[in-house]
């Protein structure tokens, strides 16, 4: 594991799109993992669904930050030759697929949960990014709006089945909702970046989707029977490169074979 | 009728069965496609688009209980099916459709 890794530049606009890109390829990275072990057939296949759809959409992104930095990184060099601290995904991307962090392959409540309020997001800021100013994240987000929306209606239904289901899986996603609701907070988090984005009319202020995505969010807690948590006035800093300690050791499954035969061709 | 078999303790638990039948974007009619076990109609649907349709657009879906589905007896097939075979005049098959006529 000895090989170099890569930096890129601090332009906003490159940040902005990695924010987004790393997101979707992390928690595909997670979703993977359930890939033979969901409680049934169909929905293995839905949660693979779910995670090739994500890698799609942050290899377009990765590629678009990548010509915008200017270094010539490719998506894979993107994705396999950086560090923690130069992936700029929230947090909540990162966190292992249960409630207590040890569970394998994961707490499929919690996977839902996380899974529908990731979708939700995303079905928010595609809906916006339809309009930006860079024509090919324009058509990323156009082709992303349609599978983020499937998504956020699948998982809905299991966030509902599961909240109004049985004692037991009603108090699994009571513990996945305490658990999940602080990281929630930076998914509406802005800065510098997300101004200059804005301003440049590359995409909105994540702040902007919060209204719609409380709503949305609401809706369905109350179907399932699940109380509002408090709102906690933590932000985690994974957009910064400040990550949890589960994000090392992710990406050291990640690319441990690029690392160890680094410009391999597959 | 014989007597209804003995449900086996294993398939207490299990979801009902239903069948997926599938209109292709440039076909004309479902097709049945195959089947799966799903907790109601609404979980059917989506299920049968992850597993047979991969999400195509324009896909059109339908999922039936197989339990609602009345088949026909095998064992009588002589009798349903044999005495069309000899008998071509039941069959439309001397007609020639201009080329601009599909699907016929």
């Amino acid at each position: 594991m000895s090989t170099a890794s890569i930096q890129v530049g601090n332009k906003a606009d490159v940040h902005y799109l990695l924010r987004l890109a790393d997101a979707c390829l992390i928690l595909s990275q997670r979703l993977g993992e359930w890939c033979g072990h969901a409680p049934i057939l169909e929905e293995d296949l839905a949660l693979s669904n779910m995670a090739l759809d994500l890698v799609g959409q942050a290899r377009g992104l990765l590629t678009r930050a990548g010509q915008l930095d200017g270094q010539g990184h490719d998506e894979d060099q993107l994705a396999f030759l950086r560090d923690e601290r130069q992936y700029f995904n929230p947090v909540l991307m990162e966190l292992p697929n249960s409630a207590s962090g040890n569970q394998q392959p994961g707490d499929f409540a919690f996977t839902q949960l996380r899974n529908f309020a990731v979708a939700t997001w995303l079905q928010l800021l595609w809906h916006e990014l339809q309009s930006s100013s860079d024509a090919e994240v324009a058509a990323i987000a156009a082709k992303a709006v349609k599978e983020a929306r499937y998504q956020q209606q699948h998982a809905a239904d299991w966030v509902v089945r599961l909240g109004d289901g049985t004692d037991e899986s009603a108090a699994k996603m009571r513990a996945a909702l305490a658990v999940l609701w602080p990281y929630f907070n930076e998914l509406f988090a802005d800065d510098a970046i997300s101004a200059a984005a804005a301003a440049q009319g590359l995409g909105p202020q994540w702040s902007s989707l919060q209204p719609q995505w409380q709503a949305q969010m609401n809706e369905i807690l109350a179907e399932a029977g699940l109380a509002h948590p408090k709102p906690s006035a933590y932000v985690p800093s994974g957009i910064l490169g400040i990550h949890s300690e589960h994000m090392g050791h992710l990406l050291a499954e990640m690319q441990y074979l690029q690392r160890a035969y680094p410009g391999g061709k597959w | 009728m014989s007597e209804a078999p003995k449900t086996q303790p294993s398939s207490q638990n299990e979801w009902p069965l239903w069948e997926v039948f599938v209109r292709s974007k440039a076909g004309l009619d479902h097709k049945h496609c195959g089947s799966l076990h799903a907790p109601d109609a609404k979980m059917a649907v989506q299920m049968a688009r992850e597993v047979y349709t991969r999400r195509q657009e324009g896909t059109s879906i339908w999922v039936v209980l197989s339990s609602q589905i009345v088949a026909s007896d095998p064992g009588e097939k002589g009798m349903y099916f044999d005495p069309m075979e000899d008998k071509v005049y039941r069959h439309p098959t001397f007609y020639e459709l201009p080329e601009s006529v599909n699907h016929m």
